[in-house]
């Protein structure tokens, strides 16, 4: 990273003569190409309105039709067996009185994961000034949003009376009761609800130009309404973009330790138990680093089905998918290090207890869940040194699902080995799902790519107006790196970077 | 709406294409002493709003005082219900404590900036939702949601007229300089 700092900052300089042209690819001819483009093709302004407008506006094909009903179908089994279980109670789920959280809590934990690499994408590389994230953050965040939705669905639904979810929350009641915040449970409500919250607002403001653009395209009446109301009558003016930006930066100063504290709650409900093998102080940043971990893993299992179907070669290109198999790898390594350092305090402790628990994980009953786990997290990102196999989109796809497999079976594998071999022998048991819990998992799959499908279908899937503005001489050129520090300079900088990659291409 | 009628002067506008030009543009309106005005662009433009002489923009204020009402909610909620109103003694826990309190803190500390920062920068800095702009129909306008910067001299500038406004956005070199008249809606 501090390579790479020294490298723009370099090219920054030696990049700053170019012309204005807004395509401008042809100028400063003499200088020397440092890395690939952001953008591939070439591309006015014009066409990235184009392209990414396109998707929302051409006809929706029968390829379309015919995934979304599947997705729908998917979900609606999903919903048919959350309702059998919320009409005849939690009993239908496989659940016993020793391990009282199996699949419900595992899912929850998986799905908020999963989200947390749009924040990361969104605010994280935005403070970090990673301008490659501009082709990915929209659809991440989408991701973000409709993950912690599913997520919700476990949670709520396994209080097993999901008609008083609203008990959770502190509100003056006839009872004369109040939420206990002494509670990592109750912690978890503020959390996740925060996390969603602040999630979709974020989201919707990077949305709010984007949607002014294909509002002044929309040809039906109901797109164009559509468009017009939720747009809220941006009008692209440099008044209100001056705030707008301002309001991007507290946003993504915002996500940043907000992410970073979700997992660590989510974690808490865990750590803060007195469980061998949860009661432990690795927890939190074990957990955000599986959490980024298996989200940046999704992102490029859903990535790069839209970038075939959707025709999006041209912004998400392989720098992007290089990228975050990089990030991949670097995660990967610190889960791997985590489950070494579990075993290793186990032992250095001097607690039987915390011993036991982890000698069950890899050799008891639950050995193949903890060994799958492994084989899938630590193993097989280590392909990824191979900057070919990084570059190689069939191979990057297939591991990402085999990363979500195991990432689904390390919160599996938390949950249950530790609850099913407790401390009092007496009680030890197993636990196998139910094919209702087995239905609501999957129906969740559904869900979300209902969703998904429905946004890239109707919505802006690339930030116009972020890639629009990283695009080689879209930027005034007399600016240098040093105003950054100034107001108003947040959104983008280093544009110059980009110029010199631009020259690459030519 | 069936044909659009043409009502009173609201304003002179005028195109560019080139960032470098529309920010120098912008430095000379502002010269010019005009305060009426605005560029409309696809993009935060760089240092665009500098040139246009725009003052900081307020909302870290209103962030800040959002975050401290979001954390002052969360200390006082916290400590209200657990050590006053309903006391209840779980483990011989303290029943306020700051260590226990953190995460809440932090969670509506969090919450109550965005939702400010939100709310403010639309709906009072930006003057957001405002479904009808009086300029919609100019199709330069609307270009610039798409790859046009678009300068938009308002007719309630004290210096404005037709004539100077014009001249002067040709001198800066916008393309297509246009007087605009008010739009009328007729059936």
């Amino acid at each position: 990273m501090a390579m790479e700092a020294k490298e723009q900052v370099a090219t920054a300089t030696a990049g700053h003569t170019n012309g204005a042209a807004l395509n401008g690819y042809h100028d400063s001819p003499s200088a020397k190409p440092v890395r690939e483009p952001l953008v591939l093709g070439n591309k006015t302004i014009h066409q990235i309105t184009e392209d990414i407008c396109g998707v929302a506006e051409q006809k929706a094909t029968p390829k379309f039709w015919a995934a979304l009903l599947a997705s729908m179908l998917v979900a609606g089994a999903g919903i048919g067996a959350l309702t059998y279980t919320i009409a005849v109670g939690i009993g239908v789920w496989g659940l016993n009185n020793t391990i009282g959280w199996g699949w419900d809590i595992t899912n929850f934990v998986f799905w908020v994961g999963i989200g947390h690499a749009g924040t990361l994408i969104s605010a994280v590389l935005f403070l970090f000034r990673q301008k490659w994230r501009t082709a990915i953050n929209r659809s991440a965040e989408a991701m973000t949003i409709f993950a912690v939705i599913n997520a919700a669905v476990f949670v709520l639904t396994h209080t097993g009376r999901p008609w008083l979810d609203y008990w959770l929350l502190p509100y003056p009641n006839q009872m004369k009761m109040w939420v206990n915040f002494r509670s990592p449970l109750e912690w978890d409500v503020f959390a996740v609800s925060t996390y969603f919250t602040i999630s979709l607002l974020f989201w919707f403001t990077g949305l709010v130009p984007d949607l002014a653009s294909l509002r002044n395209r929309a040809k039906s009446k109901i797109a164009k309404a559509g468009y017009t109301i939720f747009s809220l009558g941006w009008t692209g003016s440099t008044r209100s973009w001056h705030h707008y930006e301002f309001a991007y930066l507290i946003f993504a100063g915002l996500s940043t330790p907000l992410v970073l504290s979700v997992h660590s709650i989510v974690s808490f409900d865990f750590a803060v138990s007195i469980l061998p093998g949860w009661h432990t102080t690795i927890f939190p940043p074990y957990f955000v680093a599986g959490a980024i971990f298996s989200g940046f893993a999704m992102v490029l299992t859903l990535m790069l089905v839209a970038r075939e179907i959707l025709d999006l070669h041209d912004y998400i290109t392989l720098k992007h998918i290089d990228n975050m198999n990089k990030i991949i790898l670097a995660t990967g390594m610190m889960v791997g290090y985590a489950y070494a350092m579990e075993f290793f305090i186990a032992w250095y402790s001097g607690n039987p207890y915390e011993r036991f628990v982890f000698i069950n994980r890899a050799k008891g009953d639950y050995a193949w869940s903890y060994w799958m786990m492994m084989t899938c997290n630590v193993f097989s990102p280590q392909f990824f040194w191979n900057a070919k196999l990084r570059r190689n989109v069939w191979f990057t796809f297939a591991l990402s699902i085999v990363v979500n497999i195991g990432m689904w079976f390390e919160r599996f594998t938390i949950i249950s080995t530790s609850l099913h071999h407790g401390y009092l022998p007496s009680s030890w048991h197993y636990y196998s799902p139910t094919w209702v819990e087995i239905t609501i998992f999957v129906g969740t799959f559904g869900l979300f790519m209902t969703f998904f499908l429905l946004f890239a279908k109707y919505l802006p899937i690339i930030a116009l107006g972020e890639i629009k503005s990283i695009m080689p001489g879209a930027q005034p050129s007399h600016h240098h790196h040093d105003d950054h520090g100034e107001h108003g300079d947040y959104y983008h900088s280093g544009h110059y970077v980009d110029n010199e990659e631009a020259v690459k291409k030519a | 709406m069936s044909t659009v009628a043409q009502g009173n002067v609201i304003a002179v506008m005028g195109d560019f294409k080139d960032p470098n030009k529309v920010t120098a543009a912008a430095k000379g309106i502002h010269e010019a002493g005009f305060t009426k005005f605005d560029i409309h662009t696809p993009y935060p433009v760089h240092g665009l709003e500098k040139a246009m002489g725009m003052p900081k923009t307020s909302l870290p204020k209103f962030a800040l005082a959002g975050a401290l009402f979001g954390l002052a909610s969360a200390f006082a909620l916290q400590w209200w219900t657990g050590a006053f109103e309903y006391k209840l003694n779980i483990g011989g826990k303290p029943l306020f404590a700051p260590q226990f309190g953190t995460p809440v803190f932090f969670e509506l500390t969090v919450l109550c900036c965005g939702l400010t920062v939100f709310f403010t920068m639309f709906g009072y800095l930006c003057r957001l939702p405002n479904w009808h702009s009086k300029y919609q129909y100019d199709a330069g306008f609307q270009a610039a949601t798409d790859d046009n910067f678009c300068v938009v001299l308002e007719a309630d500038d004290p210096r404005f007229t037709a004539e100077t406004a014009q001249a002067l956005l040709a001198k800066l070199g916008a393309a297509d300089v246009r007087v605009v008249h008010e739009a009328i809606e007729q059936d």
